[in-house]
């Protein structure tokens, strides 16, 4: 059996992921962190006397450190794979990330351990995110002047 | 020929410790269990040299031996340079031979104990492999506390740690021949499908077991294989049947003997204490075989030649044993 053959056996006995399914999943598990963070900003705006503006960045905040401190207690990557993408693409996906590297390193020293790891999976959000804005903001000159 | 066959090697003993998970699966005979990861320690790597430890204090001091009893003491695992046996082998006077095969670093501890005994000296060997999820989970995969999706074809490695003495002293187990088996990469890159990487590995050696001894699959009472899981066994068969026309019917592979499927442990266990935690946990102690052949299996990658897109090559090794009543 050649490794062409051999591809096409492995392909042909490997179990599919259910694709639809798992789209649905995160679809409503995203949806339900959209629907949450609409609650919170409309709790913040109408009790604390909030703008629009204000009020997102205290949603983004609340989120963030809610995904942080249920990664530290152990039981947010197992909320991540039964939802699946629906909670790594928002926010809490990003703080999740950086928390769990950190709590991977925390014993290795600060300088060489924690603070070199940090954005171990954080890192390519960033750098691309950023890259992606300056050209996105660049577009947005051209066009709107 | 590049099999061997040994006169009298025996396994004098074996020691196991099970990890959390494993414990509360299907075997329950382990000489230990671990009630959490960090098993009184402050990380996991520490753990894990622990683990080493516990057994092979527990080896000595039930066959009434010292350090210096043991000629030579032959370990691997999963940490980078296999840190976790050096670090382990530090507390002993005796002489340490690191190995490194992945998942089948048991089955070649085997053959190198047994083939450093061969002949007539009257020496002992301490062989040794453990694995903890954790420490490979953060070195080969994503951080621990990181809940990435994982597809149906990955598998759980398990913890735990086994070791055996090797001697000439006779005992009911002993090890007959051997097959080193050849480093085989047929072109796949996944390493969240490890069992279609090893896959072609463990049927290549299985043929060149049985065509170097002039041997079938029927004189094996049991074949087992190491950690294919259940995405690797029908790849494995098929393979095997496909391009060397054996057909297995004596066959169970390790990876499927030790959780229960709702344990969320996808394709099953992986890593190097598979195989002879149930080898030693549940099919000897059920004196049914008296010829059992060992293949342990290994993916031979690193996160970095993942990285690079390389196709991953894999090993197998195989051990026979037979057991005396």
């Amino acid at each position: 059996m050649n490794k062409d053959e051999y591809q096409k056996l492995v392909k042909q006995l490997t179990p599919k992921e259910n694709r639809v399914r798992n789209a649905f999943v995160a679809f409503l598990g995203g949806g339900l962190i959209g629907f949450l963070g609409q609650v919170i900003i409309t709790i913040l705006m109408q009790n604390f006397g909030l703008s629009m503006v204000e009020a997102s960045s205290w949603l983004c905040l609340i989120l963030i450190a809610f995904a942080s401190i249920s990664t530290a207690l152990g039981f947010f990557d197992e909320w991540v794979t039964r939802v699946k993408a629906g909670l790594i693409i928002p926010t809490t996906g990003f703080a999740h990330s950086i928390t769990s590297a950190a709590l991977d390193y925390k014993r290795d020293g600060f300088i060489t351990g924690l603070g070199a790891n940090f954005f171990k999976l954080a890192g390519s959000v960033i750098l691309y995110g950023i890259i992606s804005a300056f050209f996105f903001s660049l577009l947005g000159v051209i066009i709107y002047g | 020929m590049d099999s061997m066959k040994f006169q009298n090697i025996y396994i004098e003993d074996a020691v196991s410790i099970a990890g959390p998970v494993e414990a509360e699966g299907k075997i329950h005979d382990f000489d230990f269990t671990m009630e959490d990861y960090y098993y009184h320690e402050k990380t996991f790597e520490q753990a894990e040299i622990k683990m080493q430890r516990v057994v092979i204090d527990q080896l000595l001091l039930r066959n009434h031996l010292v350090d210096r009893d043991i000629s030579y003491l032959i370990s691997g695992d999963l940490s980078n340079q296999i840190s976790v046996s050096s670090y382990a082998a530090k507390y002993y006077r005796t002489s340490f031979v690191g190995i490194y095969s992945a998942c089948a670093s048991f089955v070649e501890g085997l053959i190198i104990g047994a083939k450093l005994l061969d002949g007539r000296s009257k020496k002992r060997a301490l062989v040794l492999t453990s694995s903890h999820n954790l420490t490979a989970e953060k070195q080969f995969r994503y951080p621990i506390e990181y809940g990435a999706p994982k597809p149906k074809t990955t598998t759980f490695t398990a913890t735990g740690c086994v070791g055996v003495i090797l001697s000439k002293k006779e005992s009911s187990l002993r090890v007959e021949s051997a097959t080193f088996g050849q480093s085989i990469d047929m072109g796949i890159s996944d390493a969240t499908n490890m069992g279609a990487v090893m896959a072609p590995a463990a049927a290549h050696t299985l043929m060149k077991h049985l065509a170097d001894l002039k041997r079938s699959v029927d004189d094996y009472d049991l074949i087992i294989t190491g950690d294919l899981g259940s995405v690797g066994v029908p790849i494995f068969r098929e393979y095997l049947k496909a391009s060397y026309g054996i057909k297995l019917k004596n066959h169970v592979d390790a990876a499927m003997e030790l959780y229960y499927p709702e344990q969320n442990t996808y394709a099953g266990a992986s890593g190097p204490t598979s195989l002879p935690l149930v080898l030693f946990g549940k099919i000897l102690k059920a004196r049914k075989y008296s010829r059992i052949l060992i293949l342990g299996t290994g993916s031979l990658h690193s996160p970095v030649f993942v990285n690079q897109k390389m196709t991953i090559p894999a090993i197998a090794h195989a051990v026979s044993l037979e057991v005396l009543s």
